[in-house]
């Protein structure tokens, strides 16, 4: 099963291209992971797959992007971000609290019965392993949570709108070890359910918790393979100078 | 090393000065307004038309007038200001246009009062035919205010993170719930600053109600919209310049009450605007 197909896919923002005719599948259930050094267009690939980049002003693309068979650029945009959740890369949650946190997206989508919410925000911080940790304090606020459980709470308030792919962009970049290895314990539990687009920083994350891995290189996707493969015998020289740490 | 030492007092010192130069006056308005009419301030001098050719009796039909100029600026302004505040901050593309358009309302607010007053003049007395009237000079002092909510709403507008829009797009929320849910409340505080500002201008100032509401002498209080009324800061100007052998301890005192009524209307925003500052996560 095919989650995403990518055809040819450039993309402008301002002047600067910041991908490069990319062409590559998303398979549904898998965690595709991918790595490259900063400025390589990893988080700028990511953010076409729910539309985010072209909130920005000046942003152009060429190439076919196709979600479950249709191109994106077709489907509302709501309905897209919806289907397709994400995690940024600093844990950001909403001025709200830890409950208000994880309904807002139902509230959004027209849930207005309480105890439907209620439901929704305890399954959803269950699946984000948060539920143990805040089921006493669900009024307080958000800001009080410490950086890690504040990025489970980012996993559980995605999870909660029931999407079928989940984007993160580096969700562990801000986080001490122990909070890592628990968001990344959530992420390979996740993958049972939902497709999992990994972008990081972390080679040996990619390593820990990908299915498939590719890697970008200046706006261009250099090798994309299954990522035990990938990390003992990869195709590319630049890709195994990236991996062992040689640049970047 | 004593170079850089005696460049440092100098320095403090002479910050401290502007400081010092700032407060000082302000200080000394308060004390000479508060010394020469507080003696006028009694329970007559509030509630009692005034009397004798406005040498005696209240100030009451003027506080009323007063009251009744600034709430209707603030329900007039307020809705059309914010309004447009989210239009150019969240939906306007990012243009020439907008540019100069945002650019016009900063202007605006440097615009000279007694313009103002001709405008409101031209427009809602003479055009609409409201004639002199507290609904002409609502909506004269409402305009009069617009700018200053308008770049204050703006500005509380683009405090907000960004993130916290990409977020909530981000969980497929619309534009709208996006605006409505997360940036606005967000904002409040930052608009109720502009609402301060405006009603403190609203409330004190005289030339936009001289041709539009203002009655010279008028011992009743306005019954409809379409009433001419006593304001503080125009009965204030009369009774300085215009009505000879006034006592001096009702100019004072009626300048001291145009003062604290602004410091109230000021107060109650400050309370409010601290309640939505303590609901605010972040």
């Amino acid at each position: 099963m095919v989650t995403f197909d990518i055809q040819k896919l450039s993309v402008w923002l301002g002047s600067t291209q910041a991908l490069k005719n990319i062409s590559m599948q998303v398979q549904a259930h898998e965690i595709l992971t991918i790595i490259g050094p900063s400025n390589s267009g990893k988080t700028t690939f990511l953010r076409m797959l729910n539309r985010l980049n072209e909130l920005g002003p000046r942003f152009r693309r060429e190439g076919a992007l196709l979600f479950d068979g249709t191109d994106i650029a077709a489907l509302d945009a709501q309905i897209v971000r919806k289907k397709i959740g994400m995690v940024f890369a600093l844990p950001l949650p909403l001025p709200l609290s830890i409950f208000d946190n994880v309904a807002y997206g139902a509230r959004m989508h027209g849930v207005r019965n309480q105890k439907q919410l209620r439901a929704i925000v305890e399954r959803s911080l269950q699946e984000a392993y948060l539920w143990d940790e805040v089921k006493d304090r669900l009024d307080t606020s958000a800001f009080k949570l410490s950086g890690g459980q504040q990025q489970r709470l980012c996993i559980a308030r995605t999870l909660a709108v029931e999407p079928e792919v989940i984007l993160f962009d580096e969700p562990c970049s801000g986080l001490d070890p122990i909070s890592t290895a628990k968001v990344e314990d959530a992420m390979v539990k996740l993958k049972q359910r939902y497709t999992i687009v990994l972008v990081t920083n972390n080679v040996k994350q990619a390593a820990r918790v990908g299915d498939r891995t590719a890697f970008f290189l200046s706006g261009e996707l250099i090798e994309l393979d299954k990522t035990d493969k990938m990390f003992t015998a990869p195709q590319y020289r630049r890709t195994e100078d990236y991996i062992r740490g040689k640049f970047g | 090393m004593i170079n850089s030492r005696i460049t440092q007092k100098i320095a403090f010192f002479g910050l401290f000065l502007a400081t010092l130069l700032i407060v000082l006056p302000v200080g000394m308005i308060l004390v000479i307004i508060v010394q020469k009419g507080w003696p006028a301030i009694t329970w007559q001098f509030l509630t009692d038309m005034p009397r004798q050719g406005m040498r005696a009796g209240g100030i009451f039909p003027a506080i009323v007038g007063t009251i009744y100029l600034v709430g209707g600026a603030i329900m007039f302004a307020l809705p059309i200001g914010l309004l447009a505040a989210i239009y150019l901050c969240e939906y306007a593309r990012h243009s020439v246009i907008t540019r100069i358009i945002k650019l016009a309302i900063v202007n605006l607010s440097g615009v000279p009062s007694v313009v103002y007053g001709l405008f409101g003049l031209a427009l809602f007395v003479v055009f609409f035919r409201f004639g002199v009237s507290i609904l002409s000079g609502s909506l004269t002092l409402g305009i009069m205010i617009l700018p200053i909510i308008v770049t204050a709403s703006r500005e509380a507008l683009e405090s907000v993170p960004y993130s916290f829009r990409e977020v909530s797009l981000s969980l497929g929320a619309s534009k709208w719930q996006t605006i409505r849910h997360i940036v606005l409340p967000n904002a409040i505080p930052g608009i109720l600053t502009g609402t301060i500002l405006g009603l403190g201008r609203a409330a004190g100032e005289t030339a936009p109600i001289l041709f539009t509401v203002a009655a010279f002498y008028l011992p009743q209080l306005p019954t409809s919209l379409f009433d001419q009324a006593m304001a503080l800061p125009y009965h204030l100007y009369v009774i300085s310049t215009q009505v000879p052998n006034v006592d001096e301890k009702i100019r004072y005192g009626t300048a001291l009450v145009l003062l604290t009524l602004v410091l109230v209307m000021n107060l109650i925003a400050i309370v409010i605007r601290a309640q939505f500052r303590k609901k605010k996560k972040w």
